[in-house]
């Protein structure tokens, strides 16, 4: 459609609409289809290619504040010996769609094989651009998370408003069957996948241990593994009430493995725990969220991307909360008093963002 | 939690300002001294640069105006005793000196703590021989370099290492003395050069076309680290990042690259062990993650300042918190008022850091960029893309550009070399290639700048060549309108693009239809917060800017468009809570424009808030105090253009404007801003024309019977010729509305005068030149003041030290007057009040008068604060801004009491140049403006006053030997009694020819030395300089004859290349050799401020 690409104004205009009403103008650079889901903003500077991809997003038009997109274009898609991707989060883009201030029509990096436009048309994904992503964070912050459309204005809106709250979305990105990786290592590790990130992955191999793959909803519990890791996902926690069950019975079952679980594994490990889970108004989504351990002065930068978090309130008395959000308090991590079971709600893997807390996966295998 | 035992702490600032050290150390000085008042700790500041913020009442609790020197610090903590010492705020002449005071154990006999980064560490990162070390401990990638203690070292060095190289001076600031070497005859150069710096130098393999990236880095005592922001530069490595652009945060690097350096950084600073803030420069292999540390800075510096302002994070205040013990959780973020300090701020909007040069002002200078710093200041322009934000950088460095595009043409022989070799004018020559068809990688490859950056240059390029072919304003449609405000045209370049403004033949009637048509389109800019977290939680903050790639404002305006319509009913403005008073700043920092209107502008807003009303700065200088959002109401980082205050204008709805605190941009709004009622403050925009335009100031003079010197503005070269036949040579030529002095030279013939008309014409094509009577050997005198309604509440009358000739700006002055007659004063009192009352000022102004023995004349008078105003403000204790800011708002002043004038103590202001930093010029001072800085120090006599400035500017009392050229007969006889003094106080004078026959003709024993054009004959001058025999040179230029020049020439400069003190006026000699040889250092008491 865009005979060329480098003049912004040949760009077919769009408008996101907002579910209280409010209209953003635009135009698509990216697959030229409307397309609905749960609007949520990302304060990250860096790392679209990685956040695209990043199982999470499943579900949600992603919207950059960082107005400059597209810049240093994307890497290849080349997949290593091991099944994983050189450089993405998964084997495709899992947002819904990408909302950027000013995609940069042309990009340069030594690495890059592609545009921004040219791969988010290959996977069929929007993409609009032009709009004021600080108003439309505003906007969000105040409303909390809202559904959202992106519709072309040269077309009629003729698709439904998406769900979000309730949807299983960790259904959608969990693997079918049960993966394998480095095995025959001397520790296994057994990865209940709810939508993980692949650097988790990758830093599990790293540190030498074999890592077994399972679905969401796979009851592990007798297989033989060394620790259990509960991986990040997508959507609400309530939707992982069989994932829960599965845990709660790995516990009873093998109280001295350890345990350890990020973002929505920490969700779910706290509702194994006994815990509740509540949606933030102001969700995490950004490179630069700080949290302190608990009782320590050791503080840390981290990923993050999510809207739910454990009250920590409700933890049970075997429990305690191990890191702590610096800007609102909230929770950032759990550990059981006497079991060597933990988990954060932060991305210590990053991929994208930050890797301080890298050490908690050291931890994790030093206890295996 | 913080040390209790610490009560009382010294920091040491700057000094005057110079290239490579400016305005950011008055920024991050105030934000530590803040910090620590906070705490209820007692500060004491040693800094000789009076015009300072930092130095003002109320900063700090003690304040010296000293050299910042090992021997007067140790002085003043013998006096003072303090408990702590902060090293870091200061640049590198406070870390040399700390370093020093450590080393020489100072700082242990007197039992002073190092706060924050300790002493070692610094060591560590300053001697590149240990911090490769530190480096290679964990692993960490340095570029290899071999310290050399000889220049046959540095050689053999570099064929191991192999050419292309880089040789650095050990211990030196901005690049001082270093450079890079294609083969071994530049080598030879250099390292001689870099060893009169410094006893050591680096050679090292060059990595040329390697990107440059910055982090700023923060670690407190519990080892928590942050990066607060990083930073990429436009130019690849191999131009110094004070040469270099540069954006904020990085554009070209990948998550993955963008968090391999951030760790690095922090496993860096972790290991070295940094308590507080230092920067890691890197350079980048474009083609892969391959990286070298280039070095690490453990202190505050110009990045940081620039990071401070980029992201609103304070990185001074919090180094100076973390200094006294606190961990970064235990602070706040000064922006949301409610969260941690122990954060990493994200940015919602690209910023840009463009240099300034005034190569324009040195005979002789070497314009092209490298690896030493030139540039004199700096602009930081924010914005939602990276045209918008350039495009207002190239606007904001002041000289003479629209942006990007729309600029004059711009003559070039050869573009390829050009580009290959860039100089101040590289963007323009960018531009240039791109408008002739150059390709992207053709760009790239002579310049190794990135293609993304030069991508960007193209997309405003296309629009600019759109709207050529719309040709019309009708033609130019809202998608194309918006593209062009978006990518930050001006309605100037829309203007000239279309050929509306050939169209109308009137620039300012043109860019107002543009306006009016866009304005009808509904494409209006928004304003947007700065708040460290992108808009993710609600900020409360006042750090603001404007941009057109936005759709509303952050902030809630409605208020005062309901009075939209009040400009005309001023009363109607009692009706709102809370009026604006905006100030204008002064843009960047600039030969004849820096630190003291910062000083201004800051004192005009204290003074606003104060007196209830919103005080608002508009201002984009990332070095200066008023830009810290701490300092106002309401702060507008951005553009100090015409169209932009309007902008801002229309939306605070003012109760007034201030253009005459900010030096001469704001003064040059006033008449246009008046045109549009916009309400100026203080005195009218009729009568600053009045003043400002030579004709109607001649006339104003003539008419209350002042005199002035004979002037006439001139078109052609036979008119020129027929008056200086009336009032003979010497003659001042010049071109009008100038600041410091633009272009214009004093002509002592016809030849002379022949050969700056040539190089001048560029400058006087469209504008006459105007040609004034020179009075040679006569006193310059200035006032400064305050009226209100035409009559004058205070004044201050200082005297130069140098004869009329050598530029205000330059000059040494002194205040009181120590050497005027009271008649001559009596008479300035006279001829100020007529001005005051003719013009009928209400504000601060100066006047230039020269003195002829009691026959005065004027030579200008600007309706505005001038430089001196916070050196007389201090040296009186008489805030002459808060005054005038008074007057201006309107409100009640007192007449300070008579006696106030009466003063028993002396200040003295003396001048900083940079020559060192600006190779090839030609160090010698003229009526054009050539210093970066100065200082100001008081003293009980005039005698201890000048030794303080002098030495507080960089001069040194000479040890044995002082060679002398002391240029006509006349200034020979002027010298005379001085080379008496120094021989009576057993110094070795060597002096050239015609010095040494009237110094031995005169019963003064000295050895003559040659010339550089004597060439074979012994001693040479060079030589003895070279062989660093000679501690001081005196070399005064006979006449601008180029041999004289050229001879002198050599003298001067090699002076300045080996770091001998130089002096180049017979009357400061003078003095400056009276006050070394009848007064030592030891007799001076050392005395705060408040003492005198």
């Amino acid at each position: 459609m865009n005979s060329n690409p480098t003049i912004p104004y040949t760009m077919r205009k769009v408008t996101l609409l907002l579910d209280d009403g409010t209209q953003f103008h635009g135009y698509s650079f990216g697959y030229e289809r409307p397309v609905a889901g749960e609007v949520v903003f990302n304060t990250a500077m860096t790392g679209y290619p990685e956040s695209l991809t990043d199982p999470s997003y499943a579900g949600q038009l992603m919207v950059l504040t960082y107005p400059l997109v597209g810049n240093y274009g994307v890497p290849p898609f080349t997949i290593e010996d091991n099944q994983l991707a050189t450089f993405m989060e998964s084997e495709r883009i899992h947002a819904s769609a990408i909302i950027v201030s000013d995609y940069s029509t042309e990009y340069s990096h030594w690495n890059a094989v592609e545009s921004l436009a040219d791969w988010l048309q290959r996977e069929m994904v929007p993409g609009i651009t032009g709009i004021d992503t600080r108003e439309l964070t505003k906007v969000l912050r105040e409303h909390g998370v809202m559904m959202g459309k992106i519709l072309f204005d040269d077309e009629p809106d003729n698709i439904p408003t998406a769900e979000y709250e309730g949807v299983n979305f960790i259904e959608k990105v969990s693997c079918q069957g049960i993966l394998r990786y480095n095995e025959g290592a001397a520790k296994r590790v057994l990865l209940v996948d709810c939508g993980v990130k692949q650097n988790i992955i990758r830093c599990l191999l790293r540190r030498g241990v074999e890592v077994v793959r399972v679905p969401w909803n796979y009851d592990f519990t007798d297989m033989d593994y060394d620790g259990l890791f509960l991986a990040n996902g997508p959507g609400d926690p309530d939707t992982a009430a069989d994932t829960v069950a599965h845990i709660q019975l790995a516990m009873q079952k093998h109280p001295e493995r350890p345990i350890f679980g990020i973002c929505m594994g920490n969700q779910l490990l706290a509702k194994a725990g006994g815990a509740s889970i509540y949606k933030l108004k102001y969700g995490h989504r950004s490179h630069n969220q700080p949290v302190q351990q608990v009782g320590t002065n050791r503080c840390f930068i981290t990923s993050q991307n999510h809207g739910y978090a454990v009250d920590s309130s409700t933890l049970g008395q075997e429990w305690e909360p191990l890191f702590v959000n610096m800007n609102d308090g909230s929770n950032e991590g759990i550990r059981h008093k006497s079991r060597p079971w933990f988990s954060v709600q932060f991305h210590p893997e990053a991929a994208s963002g930050p890797v301080d807390t890298e050490f908690l996966f050291d931890d994790f295998v030093s206890l295996l | 939690m913080i040390d209790p035992n610490i009560k009382k702490v010294l920091l040491l600032g700057s000094g005057a300002l110079k290239i490579g050290e400016a305005g950011e150390f008055d920024y991050s000085g105030s934000q530590a001294l803040k910090a620590l008042r906070e705490e209820g700790i007692q500060t004491i500041l040693i800094n000789p640069n009076i015009a300072t913020v930092q130095t003002s009442e109320g900063v700090a609790d003690q304040i010296y105006f000293l050299p910042v020197t090992p021997y007067f610090v140790e002085r003043v903590i013998e006096k003072e005793r303090p408990q702590g010492i902060l090293l870091a705020f200061g640049g590198q002449t406070a870390l040399n000196c700390g370093v020093q005071l450590y080393e020489n154990g100072v700082l242990e006999r007197y039992g002073v703590q190092v706060l924050g980064t300790p002493v070692q560490a610094i060591i560590d990162t300053e001697d590149r021989e240990l911090f490769v070390r530190r480096l290679d401990e964990i692993g960490v990638k340095t570029i290899k370099s071999e310290a050399c203690d000889n220049i046959e070292a540095a050689r053999a060095a570099a064929s191991r290492l192999g050419y292309p190289v880089i040789i650095r001076a050990a211990y030196a600031l901005g690049g001082l003395g270093s450079g890079f070497c294609d083969n071994e005859d530049e080598l030879n150069k250099i390292a001689e050069k870099a060893f009169s710096f410094s006893p050591q130098v680096l050679v090292e393999k060059s990595l040329k076309g390697w990107k440059e990236i910055e982090y700023e880095v923060v670690r407190d005592r519990y080892d928590n680290c942050i990066t607060v922001c990083n930073m990429e530069n436009f130019d690849p490595l191999g131009i110094h990042t004070g040469e270099s652009i540069v954006i904020a945060p990085s554009q070209t690097l990948t998550n993955s690259e963008y968090h391999k350096l951030r760790s690095l950084a922090i496993r860096i600073i972790r290991h070295i062990g940094i308590v507080g803030e230092c920067n890691v420069q890197y350079a980048f292999d474009p083609q892969s993650e391959d990286y070298r540390v280039i070095e690490v800075n453990a202190r505050l510096s110009r990045s940081s300042a620039l990071a401070s302002k980029a992201t609103g994070y304070p990185l001074a205040f919090v180094a100076a918190k973390l200094g006294l013990g606190y961990g970064l959780f235990e602070l706040k973020n000064s922006v949301t008022k409610t969260t941690s300090a122990f954060f990493e701020p994200a940015l919602d909007y690209v910023v840009c850091k463009i240099p300034r040069w005034d190569l324009g002002k040195f005979r002789g200078v070497d314009r092209e960029l490298g690896s030493s710093m030139k540039s004199v200041g700096e602009v930081m322009a924010i914005g939602r893309t990276f045209e918008e934000s350039i495009q207002k950088g190239l606007r904001m460095i002041g000289q003479g550009l629209h942006g990007f595009v729309g600029n004059k043409e711009l003559e070039i022989d050869d573009i390829d070399a050009s580009l290959k070799a860039p100089t101040d004018k590289r963007v323009l020559i960018i531009e240039k290639a791109l408008a002739q068809g150059y390709t992207i990688d053709q760009i790239h490859q002579l310049t190794k700048i990135d293609r993304w950056f030069l991508q960007k240059l193209q997309n405003i390029r296309r629009t600019y060549v759109a709207l050529q072919q719309a040709g019309s304003l009708d033609a130019v449609g809202e998608e194309l309108m918006r593209r062009a405000k978006v990518e930050g045209f001006t309605d100037f370049q829309i203007a000239r693009a279309i050929g509306l403004e050939a169209q109308l033949g009137d620039s300012d009637q043109a860019l107002r239809q543009v306006r009016q048509y866009r304005k009808q389109m509904g494409i209006v800019p928004y304003v947007k917060q700065i708040d460290t977290l992108a808009a993710e939680y609600p900020a409360q903050t006042n750090y603001l800017y404007l941009t057109y790639a936005g759709c509303a404002h952050d902030i809630d305006f409605t208020q005062h468009q309901q009075h939209q319509s009040a400009f005309s009913v001023i009363n109607d403005w009692a009706a709102i809570n809370k009026k604006s008073v905006i100030v204008l700043g002064s843009g960047a920092y600039r030969i004849g424009s820096s630190v003291e209107f910062d000083w201004c502008g800051v004192q005009a807003l204290n003074t606003i808030r104060e007196q209830g009303y919103r005080s608002v700065m508009i201002n984009y200088n990332p070095e200066t105090v008023s830009t810290d959002y701490d300092m106002c109401d309401r702060l507008y980082f951005d553009e100090l253009t015409f169209e932009r205050v309007m902008d801002i204008v229309e939306l605070e709805q003012p109760h007034g404007v201030i253009v005459s605190t900010g030096g001469q941009i704001p003064n040059n709004l006033a008449m246009r801003l008046d045109a549009e009622q916009v309400p100026i403050l203080g005195t009218s925009a009729t009568s600053i024309d009045n003043a400002e335009d030579r004709d109607k100031f001649s006339s104003l003079c003539d008419r209350i019977g002042v005199d002035q010197p004979a002037w006439a503005a001139l078109t052609s070269m036979d008119d020129i010729h027929a008056f200086i036949q009336k009032v003979g040579f010497p003659v001042l030529v010049r071109p009008s509305y100038v600041l410091s002095g633009a272009a214009m030279n004093v002509c002592s013939n016809e030849d002379e005068l022949t050969r700056f008309l040539q190089l001048a014409a560029n400058v006087s094509k469209k504008h006459p030149v105007v040609v004034s009577k020179f009075h040679e050997n006569n006193k310059e005198i200035e006032m400064d003041a305050v009226a209100q309604n035409g009559d004058i509440i205070a004044y201050a009358i200082s005297e130069h030290i140098e004869y009329a000739g050598v530029h205000s700006g330059d000059a040494t002055i002194q205040f009181p007057p120590q050497k005027i007659y009271i008649e001559t004063v009596r008479q300035i009192k006279k001829v100020s009040r007529k001005i005051a009352k003719e013009l009928n000022i209400s504000g601060p102004f100066n006047i230039q008068f020269l003195a002829e023995q009691n026959h005065l004349r004027v030579i200008e008078c600007n309706l505005r604060a001038s430089r001196s105003f916070p050196f007389v403000s201090k040296v009186l204790k008489l805030n002459l801004i808060e005054l005038a800011t008074r007057v201006m708002l309107g409100l009640p002043v007192e007449r300070p009491a008579e006696n106030l004038f009466d003063l028993d103590y002396v200040g003295i202001k003396a001048s900083q140049f940079s020559f060192n930093r600006l190779q090839k010029a030609d160090p010698v001072l003229g009526v054009d403006m050539s210093s970066t800085g100065e200082v100001g120090c008081l003293g009980d006599d005039t005698r201890s006053a000048l030794l303080l400035s002098m030495l507080s500017v960089g001069h040194r009392i000479p040890k044995k030997t002082v060679l002398l050229s002391t240029g006509t007969a006349k200034q020979k006889a002027e010298m005379l009694d001085a080379a008496h003094t120094l021989v009576n106080h057993g110094y070795e004078i060597y002096a050239t020819g015609g010095t040494a026959k009237y110094l031995s003709d005169n019963g003064i024993p000295n050895t003559m030395v040659h010339w550089p054009s004597d060439e074979g004959q012994q001693p040479q001058a060079l030589d003895l300089l070279h062989q660093h025999k000679i501690d001081m040179v005196v070399n005064i230029p006979k006449n601008l004859t180029s041999h004289e020049l050229t001879n002198g020439y050599k003298i001067r400069r090699a002076a300045i290349d080996l770091n001998i003190p130089l002096i180049t006026n017979p009357r400061l000699a003078s003095t400056f050799i009276d006050a070394f040889c009848n007064l030592s250092l030891d007799d001076i008491p050392v005395k705060a401020w408040g003492e005198y």
